[in-house]
């Protein structure tokens, strides 16, 4: 039955969120603080979608259900967000002054952090596509591995970027610490079994 | 809410005062929650009334207060402060209070009391933020002040904002404004004050030394370790995304260096920061 759906729905429900959150912030009603409402929104929503990609494997491996059909959209998903996240910061909340966002690169870690993630995600987003696949071969599944440590960039960004230990990053650094530690267990299993 | 009589201060900045929708939702009280708006929406079982708040310590006589008598007894006065929060934003407040020196004159210091340690109530069943795995902080939260500073006329103890009692969320019943240091400094919900000879535990500088120093004043020139103190965003200035990104350069001392500079004459603020 998935196998008939379209995957173009996830570009279509994906957006809602940022387009709601930006209507309710163009109108000023997102609170007193909008523009960083609006980039903290945007931020976990990246890690959901993150979170939704990780998903796809193990989901295929424990039960029946396969979505790899719509892996390709929701990395991608992630992306997007990520990608306005940082316009963002970029437009809005820095106003594009480029010397401070020249010396929040430099010298703030958890931005460096943040913009690290965003370019391994260009390097991602930029070869989801058949044709990426099919020219890059094994290589492609060794550059896509990157999304393992984009995903731990992305929640220690998090971290980085609040006061104390507050609930909401270890929500997300558990859940990705799950889908990450499955893989790893996975990979532990295949050696054994490979060397038995 | 009800409404408070009190003459106008002449300590007044002549900035736009932030709406009162935007401070009463926008705030940062961690035993209500971590997100902005948990406090106004998570406070409604807190109970500020009645209330006692007891000071003790090195004090001849130590006391407690019924803080409806404090409201009904002491001389009210209205005050215009900015209010520049840790995080890099700041509002501009119209407080109710009265001066701290007032309270504490009446238990009547020590000459061996160096500093006010304060401490807010913790009531895990009525704060639902105080609770979990991970505490957010080691409750009860605590702050301090030398006691030149608990003395100075711009610290105050505030029992309302834009004219009416506190509600819950910004630190009912009474808390402490002191407007040229960060807003984390001016703790709420206030049960005790104690004077002390040594300086006191503070919350947030146990939860993160290198972060948040005992003074925490106000001061552009020392960043946070992970963001600048540079600028800051004034909030409610309206608009929306469009409004402009409502930047302002943040003024030493929160722009009250002309009254409180000479606390602290001789010591380098970036190293008592």
């Amino acid at each position: 039955m998935l196998a008939k759906i379209s995957p173009w729905w996830i570009y279509g429900i994906g957006f809602i969120p940022a387009a709601w959150y930006f209507y309710h912030g163009a109108i000023n009603d997102l609170g007193a603080n909008p523009i960083q409402t609006f980039e903290h929104l945007l931020g976990e929503w990246a890690l959901r979608f993150m979170i939704a990609t990780l998903l796809v494997t193990p989901l295929r491996d424990l039960t029946r259900v396969n979505f790899i059909r719509f892996r390709r959209a929701l990395g991608l998903m992630t992306f997007y967000y990520v990608l306005m996240h940082f316009l963002t910061y970029f437009i809005l909340d820095r106003g594009m002054n480029l010397p401070v966002i020249f010396v929040d690169i430099l010298k703030r870690p958890y931005i460096i952090l943040g913009m690290t993630a965003f370019v391994g995600l260009i390097a991602l987003a930029a070869t989801s596509n058949t044709w990426s696949i099919r020219t890059l071969g094994r290589g492609w599944g060794r550059l896509h591995k990157l999304v393992y440590l984009i995903a731990t960039l992305g929640v220690v960004h998090f971290f980085m970027a609040v006061k104390s230990w507050p609930p909401r990053p270890f929500v997300y650094a558990t859940i990705i610490g799950v889908l990450l530690g499955y893989r790893l267990v996975k990979l532990l299993l295949d050696q054994r079994r490979a060397a038995a | 809410e009800a409404a408070l009589k009190a003459s106008q201060s002449t300590y007044i900045v002549n900035d736009k005062i932030t709406p009162r929708e935007d401070a009463t939702t926008y705030n940062n009280y961690y035993e209500f929650g971590t997100s902005k708006g948990d406090p106004a929406a998570y406070s409604g079982d807190f109970k500020p009334m009645p209330w006692k708040i007891k000071i003790d310590g090195l004090v001849k006589t130590p006391m407690e207060f019924d803080v409806a008598d404090l409201i009904a007894k002491m001389p009210l006065e209205e005050r215009i402060y900015r209010f520049r929060c840790v995080e890099a934003w700041s509002m501009v407040v119209p407080w109710t209070g009265f001066a701290l020196s007032e309270l504490i004159k009446q238990a009547e210091p020590l000459g061996s009391a160096k500093y006010v340690a304060f401490q807010t109530a913790l009531r895990p069943e009525e704060m639902p933020g105080v609770g979990g795995f991970t505490p957010v902080l080691d409750w009860p939260y605590r702050e301090g002040l030398r006691l030149d500073e608990a003395m100075h006329p711009l610290a105050i103890m505030a029992v309302g904002i834009y004219g009416d009692v506190l509600p819950n969320q910004n630190g009912a019943p009474i808390r402490l404004v002191v407007p040229w240091k960060y807003g984390f400094k001016s703790i709420k919900s206030i049960e005790k004050i104690t004077l002390t000879d040594k300086q006191p535990v503070t919350a947030w500088n146990v939860a993160a030394p290198g972060e948040y120093g005992f003074y925490s004043n106000v001061n552009p020139e020392r960043d946070h370790p992970r963001w600048s103190q540079a600028q800051e965003r004034v909030l409610g200035t309206g608009g929306g995304f469009f409004g402009g990104t409502g930047k302002r350069d943040t003024e030493k001392f929160n722009g009250y260096g002309e009254e409180v500079a000479h606390l602290y004459a001789g010591m380098d603020l970036m190293v008592d920061y």
